[in-house]
């Protein structure tokens, strides 16, 4: 057991990780992990934490080990966002903790999962804290690509690709930990394209399943632009409602928190003054809310993507795994939209999934960008 | 006390705003910072905490330009840690210790800052900073008693606290507005003093000269829906001329290009909803359509022909990316869309 288990498929960045942890007196300061979505990149960068606060490098039991990993060992600092950006508060509140002296471990590590989601302001923030770095600080930034962070950030830190791993590699994973059937296993980290919470999710829960099936028969039931301006508007409404599913519980229990905070009684109204707070932390969860949309929309488009992509091989006859071949409500979906489609429409459709995600990501209207999706999905001449 | 006591940069004759309602005690406004082995920021206005703590810290730095500053964040406090962010640092620089969110904050928090207040550190200043509420009442009544310096960040509610606060930050910046042009924005912004200041830089970085209430109007009076509810009509009934006049006057008034996209999107989606209507599949009570709009938008639809909505949808989607930052003349970007949709519907 070390603590690198739970890295899937990567070698290569494992190897690199672990030697610079076993050598800690030739440290490197700052490190960018990057990696597409599901690669692995913040479980990558946990594992390297504890490797480096581990006296042994990262046995995996230790208390060292153990606290890292579960993220409640106090040198440790790893900031996420659930919002479209990292607040610049947040960064410069980096700085003070990046100049304390480790308590407990070998070095204070601080971990930046999507460093990608910083506007440049704040980047120069972080850009000043790792520059001089404190002997016993360890910088560990995530991002898609080495693209996704500014120059200045990238040239002063040392860049570990992490790649998609095969999702052999993952199912075998998601059966070593949850227990989960080989079969419905691999079906799951096909479908999830390697990416491995995803994975586990598929496997674990049959609804999540039957949701992802669902956005991939909206394709086939796109008949003409009516059906299509509806069924963007479902497409929306389901993200909406997941989003709201896996937010409400958090949004409630922190209100419930700032309403003890203040000393206010729940239910009772509020005095003029705490107010501002309390819109604050509703601006704020708005605001998570809203990614979150975005997020699962996002997914839906990969998910549309893998489809059009299986419909490509087969019209093309090519020989290699479906990624909805394992499923037969999906194969379904892949044959007919096969059989009554031309490659060039296939590619074309692919490419309107492709500038959908762009605009998504550019802040368009989502309801917008998915009905101008779903029209170029229509069977068309 | 003695020497570390340091007084405000701000000149008295700028204090008058106070007089009208003058904290007792050692209590003080936001804007006049003072120096002090423990200094209390409190008050429910964020914006004027965040600015509390930065006049303090700039205070510190023009003191000691070394001065390094330590944020503790009170919502995720440990036992000890006061102690360590107070202690000196080994290369001797001046230390502020800034608690954030006390207001928030973990009972080893109010216990260390209870300790701390008795026997402070002369060297050093720790900021407490208390958005309000009962927690770590205990620990206020100390430092209140312990005649530390009390920088208040009321709520400004009234309007003339928030001119007062406008023409603030315009003198800081060197500039001047009409008194109108002051009301004008408060009406427009001023429920939310950070969005209120938000909008007096904007308005320093993109205008030059005395700032009047034309270019308020123009950039916060708003109002475009109705603008562009009337140029999705002339453009949906194939009048292109008549919703590019429209448009282009809507924008030379200073309307935002993105609400107007939004009305045209809003338009087609009834459009192509409606349409669906008529090929069964749906009703409109399960589209929570109303009889009108669905009346309107069947009239509409003799005009239309599947291709050309989804021609029309294509375009406002294009447009709302190109409003959006892709592309390098919005103003463009939606007249091409009305062109669009206009043209769409004529073709037959
Ligand atoms: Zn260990």
């Amino acid at each position: 057991m070390t603590v690198w288990d739970e890295v899937v498929g990567q070698e290569a960045a494992v190897d690199v990780l672990q030697r610079a942890a076993g050598d800690t007196r030739s440290m490197t300061h700052a490190w960018l992990l990057t990696g597409p979505p599901g690669s692995g990149r913040s479980v990558a960068a946990r594992a390297f934490a504890a490797a480096l606060q581990c006296e042994q490098g990262g046995c995996g039991a230790c208390h060292q080990c153990t606290t890292t990993l579960a993220g409640t060992h106090p040198d440790l600092t790893v900031v996420a966002t659930d919002q479209v950006t990292i607040r610049i508060e947040e960064v410069r509140s980096l700085i003070g903790t990046a100049a304390r002296t480790p308590s407990l471990g070998r070095f204070r590590v601080i971990v930046v999962e999507d460093a990608d989601r910083m506007i440049e302001r704040t980047t120069n923030v972080l850009l000043k804290a790792i520059e001089e770095p404190p002997a016993h600080t360890v910088w560990v930034l995530c991002a898609p690509s080495v693209q996704d962070v500014l120059p200045t950030i990238r040239s002063r830190c040392r860049a570990v690709p992490l790649r998609v791993p095969p999702p052999e590699a993952v199912a075998e994973l998601v059966v070593r930990r949850d227990g989960a059937d080989p079969t419905v296993a691999l079906a799951a980290a096909r479908a999830a394209q390697s990416h491995v919470g995803l994975a586990r999710r598929l496997a674990r829960d049959p609804e999540a399943r039957g949701r992802r099936s669902a956005v991939l028969d909206v394709a086939r039931r796109i008949r003409g632009v009516g059906d299509a301006v509806l069924a963007a508007g479902e497409l929306v409404d389901v993200a909406k409602a997941e989003a709201a599913s896996s937010t409400s519980e958090r949004d409630a229990t922190e209100r419930a928190e700032l309403m003890r905070a203040l000393g206010a009684q729940d239910g009772a109204t509020l005095p003029p003054r705490l107010r501002s707070q309390v819109r604050q932390l509703e601006e704020d969860q708005k605001r998570r809310a809203t990614r979150r949309q975005r997020d699962v929309l996002d997914r839906s488009m990969v998910d549309l993507l893998s489809l059009y992509r299986d419909v490509l091989v087969m019209q093309l006859g090519a020989d290699v795994d479906l990624i909805n071949g394992l499923d037969p409500n999906d194969l379904a979906v892949v044959r007919s939209l096969a059989a009554d489609s031309t490659p060039e429409q296939t590619v074309r459709r692919m490419d309107a999934i492709g500038v959908a995600r762009e605009r998504l990501g550019s802040n368009v209207a989502p309801l917008l960008a998915m009905e101008a999706l779903a029209i170029a999905l229509r069977p068309q001449g | 006390m003695g020497t570390s006591w340091h007084s405000g940069r701000v000149p008295p004759a700028t204090r008058s705003r106070t007089a009208s309602r003058k904290p007792t005690g050692n209590a003080r406004s936001w804007d006049e910072p003072t120096l002090a082995p423990v200094v209390l920021v409190r008050g429910p206005e964020g914006l004027l905490r965040e600015r509390a703590v930065d006049g303090l810290v700039a205070l510190a730095r023009e003191r000691d330009p070394n001065t390094e500053k330590v944020e503790l964040d009170a919502a995720a406090y440990g036992a000890g840690n006061l102690q360590v962010a107070a202690s000196p640092s080994l290369f001797g620089e001046a230390k502020i210790v800034v608690v954030t969110a006390a207001e928030a904050g973990t009972d080893d928090v109010y216990a260390d800052l209870l300790a701390y207040v008795a026997a402070p550190d002369p060297e050093t200043t720790v900021v407490v900073v208390h958005g309000g509420g009962q927690r770590g009442k205990k620990m206020l009544d100390a430092i209140v008693a312990s005649k530390a310096p009390i920088l208040q960040c009321d709520a400004l509610t009234r309007d003339a606290d928030k001119a007062e606060f406008v023409s603030r930050d315009l003198r800081a910046a060197k500039r001047r507005a009409e008194p109108e042009a002051v009301r004008a924005l408060i009406d427009a912004v001023g429920a939310d003093l950070r969005e209120l200041a938000a909008a007096v830089a904007q308005l320093v970085n993109d205008t030059t000269g005395t700032i009047g209430v034309g270019v308020v109007d123009r950039y916060y009076a708003g109002r475009v829906e109705a603008t562009g509810f009337k140029v999705a009509d002339a453009a949906v009934a194939g009048d292109a001329g008549g919703a590019v006049a429209l448009l282009r006057h809507a924008l030379a008034t200073g309307a935002d290009p993105v609400p107007l996209v939004a009305a045209l999107a809003m338009r087609m989606r009834t459009l192509a909803k409606v349409a669906a209507i008529r090929g069964g599949s749906v009703t409109a009570r399960e589209l929570g359509l109303q009889d009108w709009q669905v009346r309107n938008a069947q009239r509409d639809l003799a005009r239309w022909t599947p291709e050309g909505l989804a021609t029309a949808i294509t375009a406002v989607a294009q447009a709302d990316a190109e409003v959006k930052g892709a592309g390098r003349d919005p103003v463009y970007a939606v007249e091409k869309a009305v062109l669009t949709i206009a043209q769409a519907t004529a073709r037959r």
